[in-house]
């Protein structure tokens, strides 16, 4: 009896203090999926950390308008006497939601354990040798060469509680070889805004807020709990958006932007994702798999590359398939990062009978046929754009066959290079050229190129893209990522079509602001006070 | 009548194993599971490493029995895709469905039942006309077209139930429910007569039928010639014979509409078995996968023996039937 | 939504005697049925839908305003226009068109002709699994007729989804994913065959039992005709009636099946849809404001399936003589 008592007093307790707490706020918050494990380190996808970030704290954080800024770490730099290693000065008092004070023991435990070969977060960190405590407020990252940019690719490693991982059965990341879960896959101990109250994969998560964050003053942290509720179908998300069951959802289909608009009490803010869409055209191989050419491979030739890229109506499909929610481009690259300029982000007009006359050029008057791999659970409307590009490349006598299918069978077929013509988007974290040189462009080998399906190979290319890895003169490197670039757009290995936006929408007072990674941070956002 | 028990208990083992290796046999082949285990940057070492210890490069005959010994424990590993425990995740989303079950075909036969027999003794009646066509409307519109329109009338249009998810449940021990709130009933209503109204059309077709043909039997009319009430006739005599397949039907039914539960489950975001079955086959998570389709099985064949075993039990020329055959 | 109610009276009343299904061939051109049939308006009407949306799903290439398959021919400056009667309507496009530019019309027409073409398929398919299988069940009883029931009941383990989702799954495996997205039309047409098999061999199954003993197959027997004569030429059309109620019941069952199997994302591509991809794509367009993308293929679907349910119906009650 005495534990139903002792519950019932906790309940009624409960609903007093929610009762006469007239500030409390809730945020009710939905998205189409659930992150797969709240293990910090398992995996590096978006979904993942969206909802990471409000339990645990990384080194240095990307606010809304995608800027670096400091967070459990103070400061950090270059040792000015070694140029590969990077030191950061931990900030003091910071208290873990188990009461225990964070010190760079911890840090040094996280990174370790992100570097684990079960930890998907480990390529962030390739280039690094060793970490190492030097007091409890400073840490030192070796890295095997100079990596002038290392702090940009700690802005998703979190840091977790040392003692508690090794009390709680979670010194090692989530691992497939383990029959059960680990300590971390259910709970989280981190630093973070939120403590974590009730999770249930793909159901809900609720979050409190923590009262001892060290945040508090210098961050809005505005709701008091969050709700996070996973709906998988757009129209019933949607659906519980307009009958008030949810206040802000993160990923609304461009169709609806207009009407939800005009809805009463929602607001829709839209805006760029660091993300490029584009196409792939495998030029490696002697013969495509899926055409009607045989012996030798239309892609290989540049002009055949040029056709396509001249027949793509990008303005059509910025104004109908994306209903404006996109912005084109001729180059994989956004104006986020380093690197990226007007002039390298340029697309030839679209005219039907100059692509036809590079076709005949090329010696295919007639055009020839392919097969078109496409994502349909991926990029905004990425089915819709593929058919759209089907029309505009059959008016140019290119007969493209549509095949879209999930990314789960869509990803490892462009990583097998196993397509001719296909879909990709490409996301840059770490806000620089390097990331687009060194998987898209590079050479396909174990640790690079890995992404590049279309078969490019130009080793003197190679060895730029390399430099940069090491180049420690901003100066030089720029210089060398703009003769790259030159270099890539003449080549039209791709052919890109946009910067897709993505729409959140809120309820009144619930207004969160587009996030460029498309991961918010709940504690940073400010509501409008009405 | 042993005999009878033994031999069916053998035939449903033979039916679980059947289902267990066509389970086995083709999720085995979907997909590749080392792929949702990696990254990007996985080298081929570490993705053949991954797979050896997912026992995939075993002979078949193995991984067969390796998985129905496991099967049998209800050890159906961990989720490809939740990194959870299979079993532990079927645990929580089991009541869910089975609530919703229970409260669709609840809604059948209570609805079913009385629209089945008003149409059975009045057929010429505009009420029963009204009835057919509702229930004619009922097979006619996909389930999945039914759930959208209620939400877009009662939820986004009236804003009077809620349209997605269960809520107000309450934990019972290992079991949660949403039978003891109001808030729990709110959020049951649309899903359970989304999934319950194709059955309260085929029983409340199942009853007027039976009703019409037993009151065209001889009994019926020598209790009218005998002069008793019409209420009588129709309840006392008509209902109760019509009753027995009524039940039996609803009994059979269940093992289907969980597996309906699917779609409902779908337009309704209901957290149980079925929305997770349909992740996991989008996302190839074969352990929740052969896991479900083993339990649906399961429970539909333990139906369907309760159901046989009760007939003989009722009716012994089955049993006999059932040697001779 | 595999069980219709036929199938319910057959399984709850498994033992008692079979339907006597005496000749009810003959009674197909009896006067009394085209009687009920004229007298029905319901049915007429019923009958009217069908051949119309039959007839057009037939004859779609030739009436068809556009060739929605034809992605070549799409200008995606069409896209999302209003039907006809709104402000922004053209009347190229009558009821509207899609996000892709394709006309609405010609996209539920061509639609409804895949929808029609699986389902028939598909029940062709069952019909033929389940008469052979009912047949042979009913004729030759024993051990085999024990085999094939108890097989029918392990089938009835898995609904035309759990089924598809296998043979989707499968196909995909073998043939990979670009082939398997050429053979979902067959695909599905297996999946409903391998669904709606069982309900036509119990069916046949009970009227073969009491085929079976009649003198004039007895007399077959005598005179040494095959097995396969007697079954097919002697036995199967004495029992085809019930099937023909089956079938036509099926077929509204099947079109539902492969919407909903559409639906759910294992159906035919946005490239080649059918009425269920129509109305899963229009879905995603329900709080657009464009209503039109999912309004008229739902309404096609649930008109063609209402009134092949409805001439269904009648015919059972038409041909039931308990009820005459």
């Amino acid at each position: 009896m005495k534990p139903t008592l002792a519950l019932a007093a906790a309940l009624l307790a409960g609903t007093l203090l929610s009762s006469f707490s007239a500030e409390a706020k809730t945020l009710r918050w939905s998205r189409s999926q659930d992150a797969t494990t709240l293990d910090p380190h398992s995996g590096n996808t978006g979904p993942n950390h969206v909802v990471a970030h409000n339990f645990y704290d990384t080194l240095v954080v990307r606010g809304f308008d995608g800027k670096l800024a400091a967070s459990l770490a103070t400061s950090w730099a270059v040792l000015p006497s070694d140029p590969t290693i990077w030191e950061f000065k931990l900030r003091p008092g910071v208290k873990f939601h188990n009461g225990t004070t964070l010190t760079a023991d911890d840090v040094v435990f996280s990174m370790q354990r992100a570097l684990k070969p079960a930890a998907d977060m480990k390529s962030l960190l390739v280039s690094v040798e060793s970490i190492t405590k030097v007091d409890d407020l400073t840490v030192r990252f070796k890295t095997k060469g100079p990596n002038a940019l290392l702090v940009n690719n700690l802005t998703n490693l979190f840091i977790m509680n040392k003692a508690w991982a090794e009390a709680n059965n979670a010194v090692d990341p989530q691992n497939l070889k383990e029959k059960v879960e680990n300590g971390a896959t259910l709970q989280a101990m981190g630093t973070g805004a939120y403590t974590l109250a009730v999770r249930e994969p793909d159901v809900r998560t609720v979050m409190k807020r923590n009262d001892n964050y060290w945040g508090k003053g210098s961050m809005p942290l505005e709701f008091d709990e969050i709700i996070y509720r996973p709906i998988k179908e757009n129209a019933t998300r949607v659906a519980a958006l307009l009958s008030g069951e949810i206040d802000f959802v993160q990923d609304i289909p461009p169709q609806d932007i207009q009407k939800l608009q005009t809805s009463d009490g929602i607001k829709v803010s839209a805006g760029a994702e660091n993300r490029s869409i584009f196409f792939g055209m495998n030029m490696g191989i002697p013969e495509l798999r899926g055409s009607d050419v045989k012996g030798k491979n239309p892609f290989a030739d540049v002009k055949v590359r040029q056709a396509v890229n001249t027949a793509i109506n990008r303005e059509a499909i910025q104004r109908v398939t994306m209903r404006g929610q996109s912005t084109p481009q001729g180059t994989i690259g956004t104006p986020f990062i380093n690197g990226y300029t007007k002039e390298i982000d340029q697309w030839p007009k679209t005219d039907a009978a100059a692509a036809k006359k590079l076709l005949t050029d090329a010696g295919y008057p007639n055009g020839f046929s392919v097969t078109l791999h496409c994502t349909n659970d991926r990029y905004v409307n990425d089915e819709g754009i593929c058919q759209a590009a089907v029309g505009m490349l059959g008016q140019i006598g290119i007969k493209a066959t549509l095949v879209s299918q999930s990314l789960r069978v869509h990803f490892p077929g462009i990583q097998k290079g196993e397509y001719d013509f296909y879909l990709l988007g490409w996301g840059i974290p770490t806000f620089d050229s390097h990331y687009v040189f060194n998987d898209l462009y590079r050479t396909k080998t174990q640790t690079a190129g890995t992404w590049n399906g279309t078969g490019y190979s130009n080793a003197a290319l190679d060895t730029k893209i390399d430099s940069l890895n090491s180049e420690v003169d901003i100066a030089k490197r720029n210089a060398t990522i703009a003769d790259i670039w030159k270099e890539i757009q003449a080549n039209n290995a791709y052919a890109p079509v946009h910067m897709q936006f993505i729409a959140y929408a809120s309820r009144k007072g619930f207004e969160v602001p587009v996030d460029v990674e498309n991961t918010p941070k709940m504690k940073f956002v400010s509501t409008p006070r009405s | 009548m042993l005999a009878f028990i033994i031999r069916r208990l053998g035939q449903a083992v033979l039916v679980l194993l059947t289902v267990a290796l066509i389970a086995f046999a083709l999720f085995r082949f979907v997909g590749d599971p080392t792929q949702q285990m990696v990254s990007q940057d996985t080298s081929v070492e570490e993705r053949l490493r991954i797979r050896k210890d997912l026992g995939l490069d075993d002979s078949v005959v193995i991984q067969f029995s390796r998985f129905v010994g496991n099967a049998a424990r209800f050890e159906f590993g961990i989720s490809y895709q939740n990194k959870q425990s299979v079993a532990k995740l079927i645990g929580e989303r089991f009541p869910a469905t089975m609530e919703l079950a229970l409260a669709s075909a609840l809604f059948a036969l209570l609805v079913g039942i009385p629209m089945g027999v008003y149409t059975g003794i009045f057929p010429n009646s505009i009420l029963s006309r009204l009835f057919q066509m509702i229930s004619l409307i009922g097979v006619s519109l996909p389930t999945f077209l039914i759930g959208i329109l209620l939400i877009f009338t009662f939820s986004v249009t009236l804003g009077l139930l809620p349209s997605f998810g269960r809520q107000g449940v309450v934990k019972l021990g290992s079991w949660t429910t949403s039978f003891l709130t109001l808030e729990g009933w709110r959020s049951l209503i649309m899903p359970a007569i989304t999934l319950g109204l194709f059955q309260m059309t085929l029983i409340m077709r199942l009853v007027r039928s039976e009703m019409l043909e037993v009151l065209r039997t001889d009994y019926i009319r020598f209790a009218r010639a005998r002069g008793l009430p019409d209420r009588s006739v129709h309840f006392r005599h008509a209902l109760k014979n019509t009753l027995i397949p009524v039940i039996t039907i609803t009994g059979l039914q269940l093992g289907s509409i969980i597996a309906f539960a699917i779609i409902t489950e779908t337009v309704f975001q209901w957290p149980g078995m079925g929305l997770m079955f349909l992740q996991a086959v989008q996302t190839v998570d074969i352990p929740i996968m052969s896991a479900y389709l083993l339990l649906v099985a399961t429970l539909f064949v333990l139906i369907n023996l309760a159901v046989d075993l009760l007939y003989s039990a009722v009716d012994p020329r089955i049993r006999i039937a059932g040697k001779v055959a | 939504m595999q069980i219709s109610p036929e199938d319910a009276k057959a399984s709850s009343s498994a033992v008692s005697t079979a339907p006597p299904s005496v000749s009810m061939y003959g009674r197909w051109l009896d006067s009394d049925i085209w009687y009920s049939f004229t007298r029905s308006w319901v049915t007429m009407l019923a009958a009217l839908v069908t051949f119309v949306l039959i007839a057009s799903a037939v004859f779609t290439p030739w009436i068809a305003p556009h060739n929605p398959l034809d992605l070549q021919t799409l200008n995606l400056l069409d896209g999302s226009k209003p039907p006809v009667w709104s402000r922004d309507g053209d009347w190229k496009f009558l009821l509207g068109t899609d996000q892709q530019g394709r006309d609405l019309l010609s996209s539920i027409l061509y639609g409804m002709r895949i929808s029609l073409t699986v389902g028939f398929f598909g029940v062709i398919l069952a019909a033929t699994i389940g008469i052979a299988l009912g047949l042979i069940a009913g004729y030759f009883g024993g051990r085999i007729d024990s085999i094939i029931m108890r097989v029918a009941d392990v089938q009835l383990t898995f609904p035309a989804i759990l089924i598809a989702l296998l043979i989707d799954g499968t196909t995909r495996a073998l043939v990979g994913t670009a082939k398997s997205e050429a053979l979902v039309f067959w695909v599905l047409v297996v999946s409903i065959g391998l669904s709606f098999w069982v309900q036509y061999a119990r069916t046949v199954r009970g009227s073969t039992m009491v085929e079976r003993n009649k003198d004039y197959v007895h007399a077959a027997r005598l005179i040494g005709l095959s097995k396969t004569t007697i079954l097919f030429r002697h036995v199967l059309p004495n029992v085809i009636g019930p099937v023909l109620v089956i079938a036509t019941i099926n077929l509204a069952l099947a079109v539902i099946t492969e919407a909903t199997l559409s639906f759910l994302g294992v159906g035919l591509p946005q490239t080649e849809p059918s009425l269920g991809t129509l109305i899963r794509v229009g879905n995603e367009f329900l709080f657009s404001g464009e209503w039109w993308v999912v309004i008229f293929p739902s309404l096609t679907l649930a008109a063609l399936v209402l009134a092949v349910n409805l001439l269904g119906d009648w015919l059972r009650d038409a041909l039931n003589p308990k009820l005459q």
